[in-house]
This record gives structure tokens, sequence and C-alpha cells, in this order.
């Protein structure tokens, strides 16, 4: 099965929109053949994961295209860097990763990139519309798009997200598709645990084992309680892309392609069935965390993926009171900044010991001063990553958990 | 050490020359570095030095440098095609890598190594019913256009 190339691909091939572009469009289809793709769509948008800075080789790719004199071509947003350029004082890592990855954040700006450096771009202006064909590197980001919005986008990375923007064309492949979008695999949720008020756990505990169990296959989740929000869907998301591959869930009922599960499934029937019980979720909670109850911490970590204005809500009544003793970093980005420091709640909870961070996240680079001993957090993706990507022992909590445990300086259960 | 085309001679090594699909364009002799499992080069390789740092795989601790990477499948993040073309780029990455599934990731590494720095690392791609003899080479020597790809295999107990 040969590629087909639209006159527009050719054009882009031979230079007719600029030399980056072409460079981006002979990576792209040696990609499309490489992924047995027949042609390229049109994309309404990107968002790029090519600004934390992975080595020399990210800088000079980004640095050709900039040399080449590249724009993008349709609307681009860029994930979390490896510096918060807001608070540059914040970073205490290699001088140059700082330097260099500082660089990689402005030079994808020079390509016309929107400055969001988040990676929660569908909880900003850029939010993409149902339907809407993109392409979209950020495990998080991929499968918020697909599953919560509708959005269509396969799980693009590294240099190909990039090439996407500056043609404006993706390789019709996979989750482009509709008929690739459709349930394999049932995951019945037969019980909850009593004890669990919030629904913050619920949705990491089953997005834990739905990545485990489902790994790049899509499931469609029933049992689920009515009352979760946009964001218990994205932590689910976050843990699932995070433990597994997984790019698009439906949950019956919460997301647009699953009014029932027949429609999720498309006529078909379920590959396979998965039962997940309350001991199932309390297991796997309880295996997130790598310290007991009542061991000391040296911190709180909230906001991986970046935290929302309504994540914020849900914490402004628990920041209340005694000052916690330990510090609370919170990663979020630009915009949901300006609407804290508006509403007065940015001063409230820097009185409070919290530091916001900014354009980049605690889990993938040097931000947090003391990592001498165990960090909490609400966050099953910082969970299931941050033990092995910067050495640190993690205890898992809600958001009730997190602020109570930073009041008393250990791990304490509600 | 064999030469191009030495295999097979006084009876002592076997060699045999297949095809395979070109997924990166190069030529690439070296050493067959048989992956037992799936590797994600993101948090699995280490681009300054070559090495296996993933603590779960079999292999950790083990070099890859200057070998034919045969690998059945990728594996992890797609970060993993930056650490691939680091390490091409360090000179500490494999020559070649043979896989039996397309992988993407892999792909792009190599695809982008070639286009900044001109240093190839040709991937292929072989068919499921060449793999045990692929396996039991000892060295593997990667032709590789972009209209076709040949493999030859040299020495082991294909």
């Amino acid at each position: 099965m040969a590629l087909r190339l639209s006159s527009l691909d050719k054009d882009l091939l031979d230079g007719a929109h600029g030399e980056a572009a072409a460079f981006c469009m002979r990576l792209l289809t040696r990609f499309a053949e490489a992924v047995g793709a027949e042609s390229f769509i049109d994309i309404d948008g990107a968002h790029i994961d090519g600004c934390l800075y992975l080595g020399q080789v990210s800088l000079d790719f980004v640095e050709h295209l900039v040399q080449l004199r590249g724009r993008v071509r349709v609307p681009t947003t860029l994930n979390v860097g490896s510096v918060d350029l807001i608070h540059p004082e914040l970073f205490h890592g290699d001088r140059e990763i700082g330097t260099n990855g500082a660089r990689l954040m402005k030079a994808h700006e020079e390509l016309g990139c929107m400055p969001t450096f988040t990676c929660a771009p569908y909880q900003t202006i850029f939010k993409p519309r149902f339907g809407a064909q993109i392409a979209w590197a950020e495990s998080n980001a991929i499968v918020f798009a697909n599953s919560v919005i509708g959005a269509r986008t396969n799980r693009y990375g590294d240099f190909i997200d990039l090439c996407c923007a500056l043609t404006g064309r993706a390789p019709y492949y996979g989750l482009h598709i509709p008929d690739k979008r459709r349930a394999r695999v049932l995951v019945e949720i037969e019980s909850l645990p009593e004890e669990w008020t919030d629904t913050g756990p619920v949705c990491v505990a089953v997005g834990h084992a739905v990545g485990k169990r489902c790994g790049s296959l899509v499931p469609v989740i029933t049992g689920l309680p009515a009352y979760t929000q946009e964001d218990d869907l994205k932590a689910l998301g976050a843990v699932a892309a995070s433990s597994g591959a997984v790019a698009l869930f439906h949950a019956v009922g919460l997301t647009p392609e699953a009014p029932t599960v027949e429609a999720a499934f498309q006529g078909h029937a379920p590959d396979e069935t998965i039962r997940l019980t309350a001991d199932d979720l309390r297991a796997t909670v309880r295996n997130l965390s790598t310290v007991p109850d009542g061991t000391p911490l040296v911190g709180v970590s909230l906001g991986t993926p970046h935290f929302s204005f309504e994540e914020f809500a849900r914490l402004m009544p628990l920041v209340e009171g005694e000052k916690p003793v330990v510090h609370i970093y919170i990663n979020t980005n630009r915009g949901v900044l300006e609407e804290l420091a508006a509403r007065g709640w940015k001063d409230i909870l820097e009185a409070q010991g919290a530091t916001l961070v900014i354009d980049t996240c605690t889990y993938v680079t040097a931000i947090m001063r003391d990592m001498s001993g165990a960090i909490m957090t609400n966050s099953g993706k910082m969970a299931y990553y941050a033990p092995g990507n910067i050495g640190i022992d993690i205890a898992f909590g809600s958001l009730a958990e997190c602020m109570a445990s930073a009041r008393a300086g250990k791990v304490v259960r509600l | 050490m064999h030469g191009f085309g030495a295999g097979g001679e006084g009876g002592a090594a076997v060699s045999e020359t297949i095809d395979a699909v070109t997924l990166a364009a190069g030529s690439a002799e070296g050493p067959a570095f048989v992956l037992s499992e799936p590797l994600s080069f993101w948090g699995g390789l280490d681009s300054a030095t070559g090495r296996i740092i993933d603590q779960w795989h079999p292999q950790r601790d083990q070099i890859m440098t200057g070998t034919v990477l045969v690998m059945k499948a990728g594996r992890g993040s797609s970060s993993g095609s930056s650490v691939l073309a680091e390490a091409i780029r360090r000179g500490t990455g494999p020559a070649g890598i043979v896989l039996m599934t397309r992988d993407a990731i892999v792909t792009v590494g190599a695809m982008v190594a070639a286009e900044l720095y001109g240093v190839h690392c040709p991937v292929v791609l072989a068919s499921e019913a060449d793999w045990p003899r692929i396996i039991g080479s000892e060295r593997l020597v990667l032709r590789a256009d972009d209209a076709k790809a040949k493999l030859q295999l040299l020495g082991g107990t294909h």
C-alpha cells in the first residue's frame, strides 16, 4: 500500500512553503511509511513536547528549523520545559540543562508556537473542539484530548509533533480513523471503597489498573461515580498513560463517544472484560506509596498534570488555617497564575508556604529544594514516575490527606 | 573478524543473505546484540555511554555501542527518539537496528540523526520467518537503501 500524496503534500516536499516545511515533510513521509499510513490529513492544531531538554540533539533540531526560517502553519501550543521562565531562580540543576533548556523554549517561540509551556493545553483557550483532527504529543494531553474532548490524535512525540505543526499535516492512521476509536476492553467497576468520599483516588486507582491491564488497547469503563469531574478524568488518563500506553479511554455517561456501552463498542463485542472490586482499588492505591503511613515528609507536590483553576478552587478551603510545616509545590500554567493573582489566591497560597511552579513540573526537573525524604502527592502520574525519574520516595493520598500531612509533617490518613 | 561476504568459507562459519524492508537507510556491520526484552530508550539507554540503564531490564549494564541491535519491538515513551538520536550523534549508539515490528520511535530517532548529522544508523524490518536465524547470528551486515534492504547473517547457529 503506497503512500498517496496530495498536491499540497507535494508542494510542501518541493519547498513551495519554505525549506523548513520541506525538511519536515520529508521526515513525515518516512514516518508515515514506518507506521503504514496511506495519506495525510489537515490538522486544526498541534501540541509540542520538544521543550524538555534531552541533550544537544533537542536543541540542534529546533535551531535547524529556526535557521531555515520555519513557521508553524496551525495554532501550536508548547508542553513544559526544563526551567520555569517566570521564576528562573527555582531551577537548581545542571547549568548546561538550565541554559540550553531555556534557549530550547525560546527557539520554539521563534517558530511561532504559543508560550503555553503546559502539559494541560486542554484547559487553556487552545482547547480543541469535539471531532477535531490534531497532532498532539505528551501522553496525558493525548489521552485527555481523545477521551474527554473527543478530538482525534495519535500518540505523537519527539520531532514528529513539530513536523506536523510546520506542515499542518498528519498521517491518517490509528485514532484519526473513526473505527479505530472503538472500545476493545470492557472495564467494569463492581464496587467502590465506601470510605473514599473523594473521586480523586477512585479515578487514579482505576486509571492505574486500566493502564496495567489494557496496555495500548481502548477500554470502556463502567461504574465510575456520576459526579466524576473533568479533573478526575484528567488524573485517570494521566496515570493510565503512565502505567500503560493508553491513548483513548471511554467512560459510559462521562465521555462524549460513550453515551452507552454499545456506542463505545460500535456494535462489536468486547475482546476482553476486566472487573475491578473495591479491594482491587484499595490495593492499587496502597501500592502507589513507597513509604508507610507515619513517614516524615520533606514536601508535598501537586499539579502533575498542571493544576487547573478548578483544582485550586478545591484546594483553597483546605489551605485556610494553620500553616503547613513542610513545603508545598504546585505546578500550573501562566493563564491559571494570572487568575490566581487576580483573585488574591496567589498571596494566600504563598503566605501558607506554597511555591507556584510555572512552565515546568517538579517530576522532570530540579525544582524541589529538599529531596532527602519522602514527598506526598495526590497525582497518580507523579507517584508512578518520581521514584525512577528523580529518585525520591512517594506517599500517595487524596488532596485533603496531602494538606493534613503537610501540617503534620508526616503521612497521615483521614 | 569476518569480512563482508567471507562467511561460510572453509565451513567454519555460515553466511546467508536475506531481504528486509528499509525503515531508515544506511550501511552497518557489527556483532549482533539481541535484546531479550523490549527496551524503552528513554529511561533505558544512557546516551553518554551507550549503556542499558533500565534497572528492570535483564541486560542492564550491557553496552550497545557499535553493535547491530536486534529487537523484536520497541517500547515506551516517544522521548526515546531523542535519546537514540543523541546516542547516534555522540557515537555511543548502535551501528544499525533490526526490528520485527514497525516502530516509529526508533525510526524517527535514526532519521533525525541522519538528517542533522549525516550519521546513518540503518533501521530495517525483518520477517518473522527469518527471525530465528537472525537472532542465532554472531555478526550482521546491513545494506539498506530507500528501495530495499539486504541483511547478511554471519556465523552462529542459523
